[in-house]
């Protein structure tokens, strides 16, 4: 039997709607992502799934819609203008620190070492001290495989080793949810397997997952759930299989055919 | 700018030429510079090089103008006024001179990072009226501010003064850091909000060490402005407010004494050094983040 915390989703985004301008990028997009689950969210590019993703963390701030994060609702109220906008800062930021994001452009901070990149947080948002978040650091490079090249600074490591330390930094929160945006669509081909190998192992772990990815082999092999996005909306989910292998929308066959051939 | 073995005699003469072109271009450039070392070492007090100087008998040299310049009246030699006033000019500029800039970086940083925002209304304009210190004439600006500060009393006070030169200096910081800021990657302070950071922190730790070279120039060409700045200070400043601008240009219009020409020579180091160090802080700093000198 399990207990009702445990039962308590990990992420629950409700009807979220997003326009920029006159584009109408979500149209209502639910989500919800028990504690383990590994999420890939497919589509062709302005289907609106890294909007999707920046509106969970509020980093784009939704038109209208809820986020949940562990039942713990972000407060948000309704401006003059219609739109929503969220009231106490203070819980936005707390909760982006439960809601680890890995961009597509690595975003490591150039003026600083790769170990630095990572105990910066853990110093200054987790209140570690300097050695504590030094030996939390070292032990996440490590996973990852970055631990040798700890003291480097970003402009002199490949796109591939960013990734990594970029994933490190956010792994070292220890966040309830990672979101990883396209985390590999900004590598040379021959970098992308070290970056979804150290994904693969974190969903093995059982980390809750929502990817945004091209990856047709990683949403496949590694996530218990695909959501396929069109024009804003869902148009398709559930698991690789029912996805993948009898795909029932014209939209999802016409994606995949032109990704596989 | 070497010449390729195929050119044409033609083509040599006119690289030739070219090159001369620049050389006194910049000869006439640097010359008043330099000239003005050496004879602030004569013994006498003429502003020109003695026929002893040119023989370099060594007695045609001295230290005395540099003596009188910090405030040392013992040479017995002396004719010319001595007093300490290159002392007080010297420590007022740089006390105005350093508050100025202190005040013009922060405000220019603050205006910058708002006119970068694409939600910010009325940019053009709001820009265009920082600017206006560099694109009026300075007499305007001073007579402007004379008449403003007297109603306000902060005519020849401490404080007047550094709003004024605080006010010359901001149209540097505001355009060197809206450059730097085009450049900048907002995904980066996007990264440091995603992870927790509060606004205040994440501008300092990641917006600010990398918008630092050009707020560093921005200071730099502040604290220049105010520092040689006479003009705003013989309208607005009182009597007894001596900058060193003001004490050289009372200098050369009273007596002319090669002090001015010692002060000038350490002017001229002192720029040298500061420059200098600035560049290789920029250096230093894009190395370690492996962006190669352009």
């Amino acid at each position: 039997m399990e207990t009702p915390a445990s039962l308590t989703p990990a992420l629950e985004v409700l009807d979220l709607h997003k326009h920029f301008n006159d584009v109408e990028v979500l149209k209502g997009v639910n989500l919800v992502a028990k504690t383990g689950d590994v999420i890939s969210m497919l589509g062709a590019s302005g289907s609106g799934k890294s909007t999707f993703l920046r509106c969970i963390n509020l980093l784009e701030v939704p038109d209208r819609g809820t986020v949940t994060v562990h039942g713990e609702t972000i407060k948000m109220s309704t401006s003059k203008y219609g739109d929503i906008v969220p009231t106490d800062s203070s819980q936005v930021i707390r909760l982006r620190s439960r809601l680890g994001m890995v961009f597509q452009s690595f975003n490591l901070w150039q003026h600083m070492t790769v170990l630095e990149n990572v105990t910066e947080a853990l110093i200054h948002v987790l209140k570690m001290s300097k050695t504590e978040a030094a030996d939390r650091a070292c032990q996440t490079l490590d996973r990852v495989g970055m631990l040798d090249r700890k003291d480097y600074y970003p402009a002199h490591i490949s796109g591939g080793q960013q990734q990594r330390a970029a994933i490190a930094r956010v792994l070292a929160m220890e966040p309830d949810v990672m979101l990883f945006d396209e985390p590999t669509s900004a590598l040379d081909p021959e970098l992308v397997g070290e970056v979804l190998k150290v994904m693969r192992n974190l969903a093995e772990e059982g980390r809750t997952m929502i990817v945004v990815t091209h990856e047709i082999g990683f949403a496949r092999d590694v996530s218990n759930r695909v959501i396929f996005l069109h024009e804003g909306a869902i148009d398709s989910e559930g698991t690789p299989d029912q996805v993948f292998t009898n795909p029932d929308s014209a939209q999802l066959k016409k994606f995949l055919s032109n990704a596989i051939h | 700018m070497a010449l390729p073995s195929y050119a044409t005699p033609a083509q040599r003469i006119w690289h030739y030429i070219y090159l001369a072109m620049c050389s006194i271009v910049l000869f006439f450039l640097v010359m008043p510079l330099l000239v003005v070392i050496p004879i602030s070492f004569t013994s006498t007090p003429f502003l020109q090089f003695t026929p002893e100087m040119l023989r370099l008998d060594p007695d045609a040299f001295s230290l005395r103008w540099y003596r009188i310049m910090i405030g040392d009246c013992s040479d017995p030699g002396i004719t010319t006024v001595c007093s300490d006033n290159w002392k007080i000019g010297a420590l007022n500029s740089l006390k105005i001179g350093i508050t100025a800039t202190v005040l013009a970086t922060t405000l220019g940083i603050l205006a910058a990072l708002g006119l970068s925002r694409p939600i910010m209304p009325f940019r053009k304009l709001i820009m265009a009226m920082m600017i206006s210190p560099l694109i009026v004439p300075l007499i305007i600006t001073a007579s402007g501010t004379f008449f403003f500060f007297a109603r306000l009393d902060l005519v020849a006070t401490f404080w007047g003064l550094v709003l004024a030169h605080t006010i010359l200096g901001l149209p540097f910081v505001v355009i060197t850091v809206t450059a730097t800021l085009v450049g900048f990657d907002t995904n980066l302070t996007k990264a440091a909000a995603s992870l927790g950071g509060g606004p205040i922190r994440n501008f300092f730790k990641v917006q600010m060490p990398l918008i630092l070279p050009g707020v560093i120039s921005g200071a730099l060409f502040a604290f220049i402005t105010s520092f040689d700045e006479v003009v705003i200070v013989l309208f607005v400043g009182g009597p007894d407010q001596i900058t060193l601008p003001r004490q050289m240009w009372s200098g050369v219009r009273q007596e002319i004494s090669p002090t001015i020409l010692s002060v000038a020579t350490i002017l001229v180091i002192m720029s040298i050094c500061l420059l200098t160090t600035v560049e290789m802080l920029r250096r230093r700093s894009e190395r370690l983040r492996g962006i190669r000198p352009s």
